[in-house]
Protein backbone atom coordinates (compact mmCIF):
# COMPACT_ATOMS: atom_id res chain seq x y z
CA UNK A 1 0.00 0.00 0.00
CA UNK A 2 1.27 3.51 -0.21
CA UNK A 3 2.43 5.20 2.85
CA UNK A 4 0.57 7.85 4.45
CA UNK A 5 3.38 10.31 4.12
CA UNK A 6 2.89 10.59 0.04
CA UNK A 7 -1.21 11.25 0.82
CA UNK A 8 -0.02 13.89 3.09
CA UNK A 9 2.66 15.41 0.40
CA UNK A 10 -0.30 15.75 -1.85
CA UNK A 11 -2.43 17.24 0.89
CA UNK A 12 0.11 19.65 1.55
CA UNK A 13 0.49 20.71 -2.07
CA UNK A 14 -3.36 21.02 -3.02
CA UNK A 15 -3.78 22.85 0.31
CA UNK A 16 -0.93 25.80 -0.51
CA UNK A 17 -2.76 25.35 -4.59
CA UNK A 18 -6.11 26.25 -2.89
CA UNK A 19 -4.25 29.66 -1.25
CA UNK A 20 -2.42 30.43 -3.88
CA UNK A 21 -6.03 30.48 -5.80
CA UNK A 22 -8.11 32.27 -3.59
CA UNK A 23 -5.38 34.83 -3.68
CA UNK A 24 -4.45 35.23 -7.23
CA UNK A 25 -8.03 35.07 -8.51
CA UNK A 26 -10.19 38.33 -8.43
CA UNK A 27 -14.26 36.39 -9.10
CA UNK A 28 -15.98 35.55 -5.95
CA UNK A 29 -17.27 32.00 -7.24
CA UNK A 30 -13.44 30.91 -8.01
CA UNK A 31 -12.07 32.04 -4.94
CA UNK A 32 -15.12 30.08 -3.01
CA UNK A 33 -13.82 27.29 -5.44
CA UNK A 34 -10.13 27.31 -4.12
CA UNK A 35 -11.72 27.49 -0.27
CA UNK A 36 -13.29 23.92 -1.59
CA UNK A 37 -10.42 22.70 -2.59
CA UNK A 38 -8.26 23.58 0.97
CA UNK A 39 -11.27 21.94 2.54
CA UNK A 40 -10.86 18.87 0.93
CA UNK A 41 -7.01 19.06 1.09
CA UNK A 42 -7.56 18.51 4.43
CA UNK A 43 -9.91 15.95 4.62
CA UNK A 44 -7.47 14.10 2.83
CA UNK A 45 -4.93 15.03 5.46
CA UNK A 46 -7.55 13.48 8.29
CA UNK A 47 -7.78 9.88 6.29
CA UNK A 48 -4.11 9.43 5.89
CA UNK A 49 -3.44 9.58 9.16
CA UNK A 50 -5.55 7.63 10.50
CA UNK A 51 -5.23 3.96 10.60
CA UNK A 52 -7.00 0.77 12.80
CA UNK A 53 -10.18 1.52 14.02
CA UNK A 54 -9.77 5.02 13.72
CA UNK A 55 -10.35 5.11 10.22
CA UNK A 56 -13.84 4.82 10.77
CA UNK A 57 -14.16 7.81 13.12
CA UNK A 58 -12.02 9.28 10.71
CA UNK A 59 -14.44 8.90 8.01
CA UNK A 60 -17.52 10.27 10.42
CA UNK A 61 -15.12 13.51 10.72
CA UNK A 62 -15.07 13.76 7.10
CA UNK A 63 -18.32 13.56 6.47
CA UNK A 64 -18.96 16.52 9.06
CA UNK A 65 -16.68 18.71 7.33
CA UNK A 66 -18.50 17.81 3.96
CA UNK A 67 -21.68 18.73 5.81
CA UNK A 68 -20.68 21.74 7.02
CA UNK A 69 -19.15 22.90 3.57
CA UNK A 70 -22.31 22.08 1.60
CA UNK A 71 -24.26 24.46 4.00
CA UNK A 72 -21.31 26.73 3.44
CA UNK A 73 -21.74 26.93 -0.17
CA UNK A 74 -25.42 27.08 -0.22
CA UNK A 75 -25.08 30.48 2.03
CA UNK A 76 -22.31 31.52 0.01
CA UNK A 77 -23.71 30.99 -3.16
CA UNK A 78 -26.59 32.74 -1.73
CA UNK A 79 -24.52 35.87 -0.80
CA UNK A 80 -22.51 35.79 -4.18
CA UNK A 81 -25.69 36.10 -5.94
CA UNK A 82 -27.06 39.30 -3.75
CA UNK A 83 -23.56 40.86 -4.42
CA UNK A 84 -23.88 40.06 -8.08
CA UNK A 85 -27.72 41.63 -7.95
CA UNK A 86 -26.49 44.72 -6.33
CA UNK A 87 -23.63 45.44 -8.17
CA UNK A 88 -23.62 43.60 -11.32
CA UNK A 89 -20.41 42.31 -10.97
CA UNK A 90 -18.86 39.50 -8.97
CA UNK A 91 -15.14 41.19 -8.93
CA UNK A 92 -13.85 41.44 -5.63
CA UNK A 93 -12.20 44.97 -7.13
CA UNK A 94 -15.46 46.13 -7.63
CA UNK A 95 -16.57 45.27 -4.00
CA UNK A 96 -13.97 47.55 -2.11
CA UNK A 97 -16.45 49.80 0.24
CA UNK A 98 -18.64 47.59 2.27
CA UNK A 99 -21.64 49.76 2.58
CA UNK A 100 -24.78 48.57 1.41
CA UNK B 1 2.51 -1.68 -7.81
CA UNK B 2 -1.26 -1.20 -8.42
CA UNK B 3 -2.02 0.57 -5.78
CA UNK B 4 1.13 3.26 -6.03
CA UNK B 5 0.39 3.61 -9.93
CA UNK B 6 -3.06 4.58 -8.96
CA UNK B 7 -2.37 6.74 -6.53
CA UNK B 8 0.19 8.80 -8.93
CA UNK B 9 -2.52 9.03 -11.40
CA UNK B 10 -4.69 10.30 -9.11
CA UNK B 11 -2.85 12.72 -7.02
CA UNK B 12 -1.84 13.59 -10.82
CA UNK B 13 -5.60 14.16 -12.05
CA UNK B 14 -6.51 16.23 -8.80
CA UNK B 15 -3.43 18.55 -8.56
CA UNK B 16 -3.64 19.47 -12.46
CA UNK B 17 -6.86 19.76 -12.62
CA UNK B 18 -6.64 22.32 -9.74
CA UNK B 19 -3.75 24.41 -11.60
CA UNK B 20 -5.63 24.43 -14.64
CA UNK B 21 -8.62 26.07 -12.52
CA UNK B 22 -6.50 28.62 -11.58
CA UNK B 23 -5.44 29.29 -15.07
CA UNK B 24 -8.44 29.22 -16.51
CA UNK B 25 -10.59 32.43 -16.49
CA UNK B 26 -14.26 30.95 -17.80
CA UNK B 27 -16.16 30.20 -14.23
CA UNK B 28 -17.85 27.67 -16.20
CA UNK B 29 -14.63 25.92 -16.46
CA UNK B 30 -13.69 26.29 -13.39
CA UNK B 31 -16.05 24.16 -12.14
CA UNK B 32 -16.01 21.42 -14.79
CA UNK B 33 -12.17 21.80 -13.36
CA UNK B 34 -13.52 21.14 -10.23
CA UNK B 35 -15.32 18.39 -10.67
CA UNK B 36 -12.51 16.44 -12.25
CA UNK B 37 -10.29 17.31 -9.25
CA UNK B 38 -12.97 16.44 -6.46
CA UNK B 39 -13.86 12.58 -8.25
CA UNK B 40 -10.00 12.29 -8.33
CA UNK B 41 -9.88 13.01 -4.52
CA UNK B 42 -12.86 10.67 -4.08
CA UNK B 43 -10.88 7.83 -5.85
CA UNK B 44 -7.82 8.57 -3.20
CA UNK B 45 -10.07 8.39 -0.42
CA UNK B 46 -11.12 5.06 -1.64
CA UNK B 47 -7.43 4.16 -1.79
CA UNK B 48 -6.81 4.97 1.73
CA UNK B 49 -9.44 2.72 2.74
CA UNK B 50 -12.33 4.80 2.94
CA UNK B 51 -15.15 3.91 0.68
CA UNK B 52 -18.03 5.42 2.61
CA UNK B 53 -16.00 8.54 2.58
CA UNK B 54 -15.24 7.94 -1.29
CA UNK B 55 -18.74 7.42 -2.27
CA UNK B 56 -20.06 10.90 0.05
CA UNK B 57 -17.09 12.71 -1.82
CA UNK B 58 -18.59 12.16 -5.04
CA UNK B 59 -22.06 12.76 -4.37
CA UNK B 60 -21.82 15.70 -2.30
CA UNK B 61 -19.40 17.16 -3.88
CA UNK B 62 -18.73 16.58 -7.37
CA UNK B 63 -22.79 16.29 -7.10
CA UNK B 64 -24.83 18.23 -5.29
CA UNK B 65 -22.41 21.56 -4.43
CA UNK B 66 -20.96 21.66 -8.28
CA UNK B 67 -24.62 21.59 -9.13
CA UNK B 68 -24.93 25.19 -6.91
CA UNK B 69 -22.06 26.10 -8.15
CA UNK B 70 -23.33 25.26 -11.88
CA UNK B 71 -26.29 27.27 -10.69
CA UNK B 72 -24.93 30.60 -9.85
CA UNK B 73 -22.96 31.03 -12.89
CA UNK B 74 -26.03 30.44 -15.15
CA UNK B 75 -27.71 32.81 -13.22
CA UNK B 76 -24.99 35.20 -13.16
CA UNK B 77 -24.57 34.60 -16.59
CA UNK B 78 -20.96 36.61 -17.24
CA UNK B 79 -20.68 37.79 -21.06
CA UNK B 80 -17.36 37.69 -20.60
CA UNK B 81 -14.46 36.40 -18.28
CA UNK B 82 -12.52 38.47 -15.65
CA UNK B 83 -9.77 40.52 -17.29
CA UNK B 84 -6.01 40.11 -15.95
CA UNK B 85 -5.81 43.63 -14.89
CA UNK B 86 -4.43 43.05 -11.21
CA UNK B 87 -1.22 44.58 -10.56
CA UNK B 88 2.01 42.54 -11.02
CA UNK B 89 3.30 42.54 -7.40
CA UNK B 90 -0.03 41.28 -5.63
CA UNK B 91 0.84 38.15 -8.11
CA UNK B 92 4.20 37.78 -7.05
CA UNK B 93 3.52 38.54 -3.24
CA UNK B 94 1.32 35.76 -3.24
CA UNK B 95 3.39 33.51 -5.29
CA UNK B 96 5.75 34.24 -2.48
CA UNK B 97 3.60 33.73 0.30
CA UNK B 98 2.28 30.54 -1.33
CA UNK B 99 5.72 28.88 -1.31
CA UNK B 100 6.27 29.92 2.05
CA UNK B 101 3.40 28.51 3.49
CA UNK B 102 4.09 25.48 1.32
CA UNK B 103 7.83 24.73 2.50
CA UNK B 104 6.25 25.97 5.90
CA UNK B 105 3.63 22.81 5.71
CA UNK B 106 6.11 20.59 4.34
CA UNK B 107 8.53 21.01 7.23
CA UNK B 108 5.25 20.04 9.52
CA UNK B 109 4.87 16.94 8.00
CA UNK B 110 8.59 15.89 7.54
CA UNK B 111 8.21 13.44 10.31
CA UNK B 112 5.89 10.88 8.72
CA UNK B 113 8.39 9.78 5.92
CA UNK B 114 11.54 9.66 8.46
CA UNK B 115 9.65 7.99 11.25
CA UNK B 116 9.26 4.74 9.44
CA UNK B 117 5.85 3.90 10.05
CA UNK B 118 4.43 0.63 8.49
CA UNK B 119 1.95 1.67 5.95
CA UNK B 120 -1.93 0.70 6.95
CA UNK B 121 -2.58 -2.72 6.36
CA UNK B 122 -5.96 -2.75 7.59
CA UNK B 123 -9.04 -3.94 6.17
CA UNK B 124 -11.50 -0.84 4.46
CA UNK B 125 -14.27 0.31 7.53
CA UNK B 126 -17.01 -0.07 5.34
CA UNK B 127 -20.28 2.15 5.61
CA UNK B 128 -21.88 -0.45 7.95
CA UNK B 129 -19.35 0.08 10.57
CA UNK B 130 -19.17 3.86 9.79
CA UNK B 131 -23.26 4.11 10.27
CA UNK B 132 -23.14 2.27 13.41
CA UNK B 133 -20.49 4.35 14.81
CA UNK B 134 -22.19 7.75 13.61
CA UNK B 135 -25.71 6.97 15.53
CA UNK B 136 -24.26 5.97 18.85
CA UNK B 137 -21.16 7.81 19.64
CA UNK B 138 -21.90 10.77 17.37
CA UNK B 139 -24.91 11.02 17.56
CA UNK B 140 -25.52 14.64 19.08
CA UNK B 141 -22.94 16.08 16.71
CA UNK B 142 -25.24 14.37 13.96
CA UNK B 143 -28.23 15.92 14.96
CA UNK B 144 -26.31 19.59 15.84
CA UNK B 145 -25.56 19.00 11.95
CA UNK B 146 -29.07 18.47 10.69
CA UNK B 147 -30.06 22.07 13.05
CA UNK B 148 -26.98 23.64 10.89
CA UNK B 149 -28.53 22.62 7.55
CA UNK B 150 -31.74 23.99 8.38
CA UNK B 151 -30.02 27.04 9.48
CA UNK B 152 -27.86 27.41 6.40
CA UNK B 153 -31.38 26.33 4.14
CA UNK B 154 -33.27 29.49 6.19
CA UNK B 155 -30.37 31.63 5.35
CA UNK B 156 -30.10 31.05 1.87
CA UNK B 157 -33.45 31.33 0.80
CA UNK B 158 -33.52 34.57 2.50
CA UNK B 159 -30.73 36.30 1.32
CA UNK B 160 -31.64 35.31 -1.94
CA UNK B 161 -35.11 35.50 -2.82
CA UNK B 162 -36.35 38.75 -4.40
CA UNK B 163 -37.46 41.71 -2.00
CA UNK B 164 -40.41 42.78 -3.96
CA UNK B 165 -43.21 42.51 -1.37
CA UNK B 166 -41.86 46.08 0.38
Amino acid sequence: MTPPGWFLALSVLLFALGTIGFFVKRDLLTQFMSVEVMLNAANLAFLALARGPAKTDAQIIVFFVMTVAAAEAAVGMAIILLVFRRRRSIKTEDLRDLKG
Amino acid sequence: MTADWMFFVLAAVSAGAVLAMMISKNQAYNALFLVLAFAAMGGLFGLLGAPFAAAVQVLIYAGAIMVLFIFVIMMINLRTGVPPDRKRWTLGLAGVMALVLLAELGFAIRGVFSAGRPPAEDAAAGPEAVGKLLFTKYLYPFEITSILILAALVGAIVLAKKRDET
